[in-house]
């Protein structure tokens, strides 16, 4: 048995209500408790502000193309580099970290539980091994459906049912926690260098549209009662005017579950530019966020950039394709067979640039003008619109207006008139940012009942201690010392143990992956379907009993278990 | 007894769809596999025990023996090298990659000799690539190009390219059309729809050729390029241009002659420059059947795919200074640990003889020719054979090797991890 006791925490718990009350936290082993024997080891918090550790709702840490983006990349590998020191390994890379870097600086910033926005399902065995070295944090994998061959012909069929089954089947097969949609359609085109432009354009020979995938998609979520729901990266990705499709998209949307959302629009921010070229890109938050301030079924996430040099990589190749095109940088591109695709390319954010100053400025603008918190949570698409080192700056520019006005002021001339930033005034609160980094990410990703993202009884005991009281400062003044404090906890807790102390990582890490099994009916589960194996067999070049992920991979795998179709 | 959807483990194929049959401790008979899948399965001569050298011959010792004086030679050492890897798993890469950080060495994996210029070349402008399916059920262009996969791959063609059948190409031999490039007529260009001869040292001037006609610039291309005639090069940039699905795959005639990664690099830009056009895509034909792989954990682990130099404490990495031929052959090396490798058959002779000069430990499950070379010989189980673990196919694809019979041998990463607690409990923390 081992047992903590937190003492003198001044804590934000906005799952339980809590905010900033200053209490005692007790942890017996790696669970919060009523109270602990006086045995206890004792940490005094001394007032400092006290979290539910930190939740990353869409990063990009583990699986083959943040892998290639490290292997293509020696110039970043260089950019950041540490020695091996008492538990630490060697790190290195800056906007691709290896995992030994990756999980020591999420801890070192209090973050203990991750979601890798996109697993392809034939790959997955490689996003576990990499889980496995991340040992500081619990994982998650978005499992990529885009340009599923049997999801796409179950939709052609109408049969949300068979489309559910597929899923069930899949996610089981490579342990992953939910549906990610990628430019749904948009990498099936890929595969023969195309790409849609719309929602109701037809998928080239499966005639399906990416709307009648996202529709299904989000029916089959519910049937599988998955936890999280359906996890949206939208069609035309950086393309200015995609506003529109954005709206169409949302307007798709029912409110099919009272405990979360219905849908995760993820990152975007590169999906609310106006106007029809880079010439003209403006930004359309306003039009984006009334469609979600009327809509509580949708939970979406920044996609924030920051100025600086880092690495685009996601499943969407056709927008990476573009990208190079305009860049003539160096281009990677990975597609999946019968799933999906991918690509990478590195990027620099520039304030010389009006288009990189304008989707600055939209991301926070995002933020801002989204009434809830729990409605627009914070993240930069690790690392495609900023290394997830770049968080506390995020949070200094939306706890303080003069902060943002000294960053306006440093932009490119043509950013004021195409953005809304300039007049708004919203400073955001502690509790703001709590929501936005933890307490929404645990509700969005069904998370809350595992015990994540916040310190009740039961709850298990992850909890990032930052050197910073709130009540002696103000953030809109003190924005450095804001950003100072969210950099490095005092403490980052992690299932009851210390493991990061003032940056510094003191023990080996022991994370979990928590992946979800649906219990699908015996008559229409797809590995009981002659078709559907045969379709396998012939055209993967795996064989179907080599692809499901053995069990050996999760060496502290969590299943959670859904009653699907009840 | 039948063992069905067996991986082997050889090349980077990684075929999964082996059927084996097991006596006891042997295989017996091997179903569609090619011959070298065969030969691996089925001509698996191991060496007994643990061996040392002596000054008249060889004597066996114990495993913990050959461990404890593995991990001295190791711990003793100035400038050690770790090399090999590519035969095994990603659990023995890894145990591996935290000894090199442990004790300071320059770890290294056969990619070195092989791909290692495919990397660099990737490394500056990247990889437009994909899955071996999606050229299964795609691709009606395929080029061969400085590689022989009748010999060296042989199921190559019929699982992923020529020969297979995939969902948009249904009749693969008529529906696909097949260009080799190669200095000689090989077994692959027999059955080419085109084959371009070329002089030996012609790659760089006959894919720059193919990029200025994919552009229009077709007038300032001479007669003949590399002893490749215009017309044939016009053909095939036409073929190219209007295929659906293109796919190259290259071998060591385009890394390994002259221009070495800049001829890859450009082979790559002409794929990106096809791009503009249709669907091309470019694959490196992997050896080793993990070799893939042991990329895959170097990277995750350290940043970097091979030549990783642990001797400043953090992740260095320069090919041509960090390489294993470099640092052997300048002498420079003074302990050497091999795993899963042949590097006495395939390195230059001058890096295969400092090799005999310094205390160099091997550990494979076969007598080899670096065993000629070494100071003590560990054999250990084969991955794939009599152990399970994670290898990558050529493309990525990760794959759980299957352990299909028990010859009571110990894991090279149950050896390597006692090493490496060893080094651990005399090096303090």
């Amino acid at each position: 048995m081992t047992e903590l006791l937190v003492k003198n925490a001044c804590v934000i718990d906005p799952i339980r209500g809590i905010n900033g009350d200053i209490m005692d936290i007790a942890i017996r082993d790696g669970r919060i408790v009523e109270s602990v024997s006086d045995r206890a080891e004792v940490i005094d918090a001394q007032r400092c502000l006290t979290l539910p550790g930190g939740i990353d709702s869409h990063t990009h840490v583990c699986g083959t193309k943040v892998n290639f983006g490290r292997y293509m990349s020696p110039e970043d590998m260089r950019a950041g580099r540490t020695q091996r020191r008492g538990r630490m390994h060697v790190t290195s890379g800056y906007y691709v970290p290896t995992t030994f870097g990756n999980s020591y600086r999420y801890s070192a910033m209090g973050y203990t539980t991750l979601l890798e926005g996109a697993m392809a399902p034939l790959e997955a065995r490689h996003t576990h091994e990499e889980f496995t070295a991340t040992p500081h944090q619990d994982m998650m994998a978005n499992t990529l459906f885009d340009g599923n061959w049997a999801v796409m012909d179950a939709v052609r069929e109408k049969n949300v049912k068979k489309a559910a089954a597929i899923v069930g089947w899949t996610l089981n097969a490579v342990k992953g926690y939910g549906i990610k949609l990628t430019n749904p359609g948009g990498t099936e085109a890929w595969g023969w260098g195309e790409d849609l432009t719309s929602i109701r354009e037809p998928v080239p020979h499966f005639e399906v549209t990416p709307a009648e995938i996202i529709t299904t998609m989000i029916r089959a979520n519910e049937l599988l009662k998955l936890p999280h729901s359906v996890h949206l990266h939208c069609n035309n990705l950086g393309k200015p005017g995609n506003y529109q499709t954005t709206l169409d998209t949302f307007d798709l949307v029912p409110d099919l579950n009272p405990d979360r959302q219905t849908l995760y629009a993820t990152h975007v921010q590169f999906h609310a530019y106006g106007g029809g070229t880079w010439r003209n890109i403006c930004s359309k938050t306003e039009e984006i966020t009334r469609s979600v301030n009327s809509k509580p079924q949708i939970v979406m996430d920044m996609g924030q950039i920051m100025f600086c040099r880092t690495m685009t990589m996601t499943a969407d190749g056709p927008m990476e394709f573009n990208l190079h095109c305009l860049h003539h940088n160096k281009w990677s591109n990975h597609d999946v067979e019968l799933e999906t695709g991918s690509g990478i390319i590195p990027v620099t954010y520039s304030k010389k640039s009006a288009v990189n100053c304008i989707m600055w400025a939209i991301g926070l603008e995002l933020a801002l003008l989204t009434k809830s918190p729990w409605q627009c949570l914070l993240e930069t698409d690790n690392p495609n619109g900023a290394p997830f080192v770049k968080y506390p700056e995020v949070i200094g520019l939306l706890m303080s207006k003069r902060y943002r006005d000294e960053e306006c002021a440093t932009l490119h001339a043509d950013t004021e008139g195409r953005t809304s930033l300039w007049a708004l005034e919203r400073e955001m609160d502690w509790h703001d940012i709590a929501v936005m980094t933890r307490a929404g990410q645990a509700k969005a990703l069904g998370i809350i009942n595992q015990g994540k993202g916040h310190l009740g009884i039961g709850a298990e005991a992850d909890i990032a201690i930052y050197p910073i009281r709130t009540d002696s400062v103000d953030p809109a003044r003190e924005y450095r010392k804001v950003v100072e404090g969210f950099q490095k906890t005092s403490y980052t807790i992690k299932r009851g143990r210390v493991v990061s102390r003032d940056g510094e990582i003191i023990v080996d890490g022991a994370n979990t992956t928590f992946w979800v099994n649906a219990r699908i009916p015996e008559d229409l589960r797809v590995d009981n379907d002659p078709e559907f194996i045969r379709r396998f067999q012939e055209y993967y070049t795996v064989r179907m009993s080599n692809y499901p992920v053995q069990d050996l991979y999760l060496p502290r795998g969590r299943r959670v278990d859904t009653e699907a179709f009840t | 007894m039948i063992l069905n959807d067996v991986v082997c483990p050889f090349c980077g194929c990684l075929c999964d769809d082996l059927e084996l049959e097991v006596e006891g401790d042997r295989v017996v008979r091997v179903q569609n596999g090619c011959s070298l899948a065969e030969a691996t399965f089925m001509n698996d001569t191991r060496l007994p025990a643990p061996i040392r050298r002596t000054t008249t011959g060889w004597e066996k010792i114990s495993y913990d023996e050959a461990i404890k004086e593995t991990a001295d030679i190791l711990k003793d050492a100035d400038r050690p090298l770790l090399y090999g890897w590519s035969s095994t798993h990603g659990e023995a890469q890894s145990v591996g990659v935290h000894i090199a950080e442990r004790i300071g060495a320059v770890i290294d994996n056969t990619s070195t000799v092989c791909h290692g210029p495919s990397i660099l070349a990737i490394q500056e402008v990247g990889h437009p690539g994909c899955t071996l399916g999606q050229v299964k059920n795609r691709a009606d262009v395929i080029i061969y190009w400085g590689c022989n996969p009748i010999e060296a791959h042989p199921r190559h063609m019929s699982r992923y390219t020529t020969f297979a059948t995939g969902f948009f190409v249904p009749d693969a031999q008529r529906e696909r059309t097949v260009i080799v490039v190669d200095t000689r007529r090989n077994d692959t260009a027999n059955i080419a729809d085109e084959f371009l001869q070329m002089e030996p040292g012609g790659d760089y001037a006959v894919l720059s050729a193919l990029r200025a006609i994919v552009r229009g610039k077709e007038s300032i291309i001479p007669k003949k390029v590399a002893g490749i005639s215009k017309e044939q090069l016009i053909r095939v940039a036409n073929i190219c241009k209007n295929a659906k699905f293109g796919a190259i795959f290259f071998g060591l005639g385009l890394t390994m002659s002259r221009g070495k990664y800049k001829n890859v690099r450009n082979a790559i830009e002409l794929t990106d420059e096809l791009s503009r056009h249709t669907k091309f895509v470019i694959s490196p034909m992997r050896g080793h059947g993990n070799v893939y792989g042991s990329n895959e954990v170097f990277t995750w682990m350290t940043g970097y795919p091979f030549a990783v130099d642990f001797a400043r404490g953090i992740a260095f990495y320069n090919p041509g200074e960090t390489t294993a031929v470099d640092i052997l052959r300048r002498g420079e090396c003074d302990a050497a640990l091999i795993v899963a490798s042949d590097p006495g058959a395939n390195f230059p002779r001058v890096a295969a003889a400092h090799l005999a000069k310094i205390p160099t430990v091997l550990i494979d499950p076969h007598v080899n020719a670096t065993t000629a070379l070494s100071r003590i010989h560990i054999p250990c189980t084969a991955a794939g054979i009599d152990a399970a673990g994670t290898a990558y196919r050529m493309d990525g694809v990760p794959i759980r090797m299957k352990k299909v019979i028990e010859r009571g041998y110990p894991d090279d990463a149950e050896i390597l991890k006692k090493i490496y607690d060893r080094l651990n409990g005399e090096m303090g923390s």
